[in-house]
């Protein structure tokens, strides 16, 4: 079933730039999707258009039903976290925001925080965080509000590798669990292909979608699988298919 | 290392104080063109009946003046920030109000407001307000794009974004400016009760300065020059304070020192 569907978008900034031309992708419900292309390329663009932060110049965002927009999750490049306030207090801002009383959201931002590994963490300040906890921080803040659709902007690629692989694992594991749907800009030809079922490669500016790839391998992707011949092949096609993007 | 910012400063200051004391007497100057620190702690005892109520006096007039920079220049900087056609019209007013020296407007007031006070505290609130409008204004600005965005995403109004996201960024800025506020309100009220030169029975430190000048008596003169200095001392620490205390959780400025 679809979820949402980009249609015929281009967007032109007001200086003239053009970050994307005539890209169509449809978002199926429950999917993990990757978009994976090249630094300026226009990935953030393509996710701003989605979440309705910016409207396209031309084309359309499709949702199946109303309340799909209004049940977004969104996690930024950066953990972006309010530095007056503590882990809780982050967490629950969507809920605050939406109106919701002090101790229902802090309960649901409590177990959000709990879901992705930082129980205990509730009373601590973003500055005595790690990097990766941050962003532990700014998932379990974007899923508090069950969205249907997680769009994610290269939430991880700050990250030292370990930190990386831990998290994709727990995402896979989020993911699967929930049952959300989620559109994960990328440009690590490695991190799509482990987490995805579908991979949208996307050419330099102005952006285009240049090819699709869908990696059949099964969940659970375990770190035998990060390992395997599959796994290289899968990387192999995804880098060609980058590659032809780039040169195009 | 904290040990050492206190005692280093104390250390020098009571070296200078000596050496003062000592050229003071080995010239055999007159206290009348310079006197000893000794004489001028001496005076600052002996005339505490009358420099007391001037020092209540200038205090009052710039903590008055600080207060009502705070609100006032707080609340243009918020209005400015909600609303770009306000702040276009009103900003160049600011910066004029600014640049021009309080000490050639202040007769003007002093003949308008028909009050020496409150012209006084006109006059200091004129000095101290700009600072803090001027950090307000670029501190609600600072805020991250993405957390505006967020706002956005989860349906935050100008009213609810400034609340819990605006004031909160702005808020190490604010007290930047403060801290410099403070000691420009206690200058503004220094410098305008010169200008306004009056005597009276609500007269400040600055006042007194000027009668000790007029009557020679120049040790009584040093006494209200020590207590305008250790006001102003007393409000940047209080200031200081007060900024830690706020930010100390969450803002790199109060990180403790490693
Ligand atoms: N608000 C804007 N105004 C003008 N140009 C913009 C704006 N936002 C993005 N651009 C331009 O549009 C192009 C695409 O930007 P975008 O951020 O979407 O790329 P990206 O694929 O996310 O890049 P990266 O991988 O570096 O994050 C870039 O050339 C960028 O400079
Ligand atoms: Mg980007």
């Amino acid at each position: 079933m679809r979820l949402v569907g980009v249609r015929g978008v281009s967007k032109v900034f007001a200086n003239g730039v053009e970050a994307l031309a005539n890209v169509s992708l449809e978002v199926q419900a429950g999917e993990f999707l990757s978009v994976l292309g090249p630094s300026g390329c226009g990935k953030s663009t393509l996710l701003r258009l989605i979440a309705g932060l910016a409207e396209p110049t031309t084309g359309t965002i499709d949702w199946s039903d109303d309340s799909g927009r209004a049940d977004l999750g969104f996690v930024f490049q950066e953990p972006t976290l309010m530095p007056w306030a503590t882990a809780l207090a982050n967490v629950a801002l969507p809920l605050k925001l939406r109106g919701m009383a002090k101790s229902e959201r802090e309960a649901r931002a409590a177990e959000a925080l709990d879901n992705v590994g930082l129980k205990g963490f509730e009373r601590v300040w973003p500055r005595e965080l790690s990097g990766g906890m941050k962003m532990r921080v700014s998932l379990a803040r974007a899923l508090v509000v069950q969205p249907r659709l997680l769009l994610m902007d290269e939430p991880f690629a700050a990250l030292d590798e370990i930190t990386r692989h831990r998290l994709n694992d727990d995402l896979l594991e989020l993911w699967q669990a929930s049952g959300v749907t989620i559109v994960f800009v990328t440009h690590s030809v490695f991190e799509s292909v482990f987490l995805s079922q579908r991979i949208v490669v996307m050419s330099a500016r102005p952006g285009r979608v240049s090819a699709e790839l869908a990696v059949t391998t099964p969940y659970p992707r375990s770190t035998a699988f990060r390992t395997s011949a599959e796994y290289a092949a899968w990387c192999r096609q995804a880098s060609s298919r980058l590659g032809e993007a780039m040169a195009a | 290392m904290t040990g050492a910012k206190v005692i280093a400063p104390i250390v020098l200051g009571v070296l200078m104080l000596a050496l003062w004391e000592g050229i003071v007497r080995a010239a055999g100057i007159e206290p009348y063109i310079l006197p000893g620190p000794i004489l001028v702690a001496k005076t600052l005892v002996a005339d505490w009946g009358t420099l007391e109520p001037s020092l209540l006096v200038t205090v009052r007039i710039t903590l008055e003046a600080l207060a009502a920079a705070v609100a006032i220049g707080g609340l243009l900087a918020i209005l400015f920030s909600l609303s770009r056609w306000i702040e276009l019209s009103l900003f160049p007013y600011a910066i004029i109000l600014q640049v021009t020296p309080i000490v050639a407007i202040a007769p003007l007031i002093i003949v308008w407001a028909n009050n020496v006070e409150l012209s006084l505290l006109i006059c200091a609130w004129l000095v101290a307000f700009f600072p803090i409008l001027s950090n307000t204004i670029l501190g609600l600005r600072s805020v991250d794009p993405n957390l505006l965005d967020l706002f956005r995403l989860y349906g935050a109004g100008r009213w609810r974004t400034l609340v819990d996201l605006r004031l909160p960024a702005a808020l190490p800025y604010f007290l930047g400016g403060l801290r410099i506020s403070g000691g420009l309100a206690l200058i503004g009220a220094v410098v305008a009760e010169f200008v306004a030169g009056t005597g009276g029975n609500a007269s400040g430190l600055a006042w007194r300065i000027l009668e000790s000048g007029y009557q020679l008596k120049i040790p009584r003169m040093f006494a209200a020059l020590v207590l305008i200095s250790a006001t102003g001392i007393v409000i940047y620490l209080l200031l200081t304070w007060l900024s830690h205390l706020l930010l100390r959780r969450w803002h790199e400025s109060a990180l403790p020192e490693s």
